[in-house]
Formats: C-alpha cells, sequence, structure tokens
C-alpha cells in the first residue's frame, strides 16, 4: 500500500493553512464556463473534516438568504484555489452537524480569539 | 490482441485536469519477457509467449527448467500466451513494457475473482429467495425454491443450480480506459476496478 501512496503523493496539496472544524472559512474556487475560467468564493463554517490522504473532504455550512447551504470540497482537488480563514471558532466537537437544526442567533459559532 | 501480465496494487483515486476524481486500479504493468515466438509455418498460429516475475530456481520443475535453459532465460513466475503482437519483430528475449498502452486506450483486463467460498444461491446466482417471515414461516427466506418436478423426471437436472463455491475464477473486464501510464516506474493505471485481489496477477490485453 506504500506503493500506492508514493504513486498519488504527487497529487496531494499541503498549500492551504490548517483549519480546524468551526472556522470561518473561504474557499476560492476555479469555475470553468465555456472556455473562461474564473474564481469563485464561497465563505462559510468548516462543520466537518473527514477521511484521510487524498479521499479527504470537508464541508462548508453557510446561510445563504435564510437557506441553510452546505458544500463538500475534495481537501486535494485542483479546483480549489486558494483557502483563506476569516474566523477561528471556539467548538468542543469535530462534527458540528447539530448547526442544522439551529437557527439565527443559535446557530453562531464563538470566536476564538474574542476576549 | 497485444497485451501484458501486471500485477494489480491496489485501487485508489487521481484527480482529472477539471478536477474530478477518477477511481482508478494500479497495475504494475511489466517489464514482461518473450519465451517463446510461435508462427503460422511451425504452430499453425501466432502468438507470443510472455513471462512475468522470477521464480526460484528449486520451484522450477525439470521439463520447464530444461526448457528456459534452452532459451537461456531466467524461470518466470507466470506465463501466458498473447495472440495478434506483429511477431515478426519480436525475438526471444525481448522486453515488453508498459508503455505498449497509452493513455485513453480502452483494455480488457482478466484475472481470478476474489474467492467467496461455500455461498448460498442468492449470492451465488442471484435468486430472490422463497418467501417472507410471516404466516408461520421462518426458514426460507434465503432458500432456493423447486429444484425440480415429482414423478417426472424423478431426477434432478443436471446444470441446476445450487449453493456451492462461488468465485475464483476468470473474469473479464471489457473496456476499461488507460487512464495513466509511468513507463519508467511500470506502472498503469486503469479506471474502475479489475478482478482478484491486490497481489492477484491479471492480464491486460488491448
Amino acid at each position: 500500500m506504500d506503493k500506492l501512496k508514493e504513486l498519488v503523493a504527487d497529487q496531494m496539496r499541503s498549500d492551504f493553512p490548517a483549519f480546524k472544524t468551526g472556522d470561518h472559512i473561504r474557499v476560492h474556487v476555479r469555475v470553468i464556463e465555456g472556455d473562461k475560467e474564473r474564481v469563485q468564493p464561497y465563505e462559510g463554517d468548516v462543520i466537518n473534516i473527514r477521511g484521510a490522504a487524498l479521499n479527504k473532504t470537508f464541508t462548508v455550512r453557510k446561510i445563504s438568504s435564510g437557506v441553510g447551504v452546505e458544500r463538500i470540497f475534495s481537501f486535494n482537488s485542483p479546483k480549489i484555489a486558494k483557502i483563506e480563514i476569516v474566523r477561528e471558532g471556539k467548538v468542543r466537537k469535530a462534527k458540528l452537524f447539530y448547526l442544522r437544526k439551529l437557527s439565527g442567533k443559535a446557530a453562531r459559532i464563538k470566536d476564538k480569539n474574542a476576549k | 490482441m497485444p497485451g501484458l501480465l501486471a500485477k494489480k496494487l491496489g485501487m485508489t483515486n487521481i484527480y482529472s485536469e477539471d478536477g474530478q476524481i477518477i477511481p482508478v486500479t494500479v497495475l504494475e504493468a511489466g517489464p514482461c519477457t518473450v519465451y517463446a515466438v510461435k508462427n503460422i509455418d511451425k504452430d499453425g498460429y501466432e502468438s507470443v509467449q510472455l513471462g512475468f516475475g522470477e521464480k526460484k530456481d528449486k520451484k522450477v520443475n525439470k521439463p520447464q527448467s530444461e526448457q528456459f535453459k534452452k532459451v537461456n532465460l531466467k524461470a518466470p513466475q507466470f506465463l501466458k500466451e498473447f495472440r495478434n503482437f506483429e511477431t515478426g519483430q519480436l525475438k526471444v528475449g525481448d522486453e515488453i513494457k508498459a508503455d505498449l498502452f497509452k493513455v485513453g486506450d480502452k483494455v480488457k483486463v482478466s484475472g481470478k475473482s476474489k474467492g467467496k467460498g461455500f455461498q448460498g444461491v442468492i449470492k451465488r446466482h442471484g435468486f430472490g429467495g422463497v418467501g417472507g417471515t410471516t404466516h408461520g414461516q421462518s426458514d426460507r427466506v434465503r432458500a432456493p425454491g423447486s429444484i425440480g418436478a415429482s414423478s417426472y423426471p424423478s431426477r434432478v437436472f443436471k446444470g441446476q443450480k445450487m449453493a456451492g463455491r462461488k468465485g475464483y475464477e476468470n473474469v473479464t473486464t471489457r473496456n476499461l480506459k488507460v487512464v495513466k501510464v509511468l513507463s519508467d516506474k511500470n506502472i498503469i493505471m486503469v479506471k474502475g476496478a479489475v478482478p482478484g485481489s491486490v497481489n492477484t496477477i491479471v492480464a491486460i490485453n488491448k
């Protein structure tokens, strides 16, 4: 199996800042329209990071005009141009699926660096 | 079709150019050595015998070891005949490498499937089972049902599908697309699954 890992090692990405569950991040996604390529930002809270190596994915949840939207990104995807950490969150769980049941003020995540 | 022998190393993912994940099987393809070239004049048909891997000397039986000595080659772990090579250009001792295949080629991969042991008719032949678990019935859910009529023919027909050993048989998966070829490492990657477990020897045909 080590041989397999070696073969796909060049596909792994390590150019992202280390974000954690609960962080508010901005993912810059490459979008191809016809023959043009542009970068579209997608901003939200990381509610799930799962998998390892090439199978690693993370879920970003945001509330878009009152509707909850979740997007799952493949961690090593070449479609991701850049990731920025907007705000670090203070959370006590690794998976924040409980946020789906909450709305409004209850669905906020505390800022880790807030005093 | 020309082809070669390969060892299944396992499955993984790679990304395509547009960012899609492709599930791939990684195969250690060759290098295979030509052990014999058969031609129409002498053998009645054209083919090439390819060997893959190495075998310890004490594991080789005498008739075979004599045969390999004659062509001055080491005993291979596996030996298989492939048709449709351009036999005129090949001679004994030549090596066939992974660069036989190009990205985008459609290939057939054949090998022995994983052994599943003694299995019932539902898993082995795709039967539907007999009935439900209600109306006093409790042990017929995965049963095969009737296996024939009564006084005529008073026997069970040959070939009646029943429970038994499943798997470890020759299986060919067709139309697998070659996604990546690393000829310096003797690796090819095909999209999708191929028969057998990891370390199975499979034959790749164009």
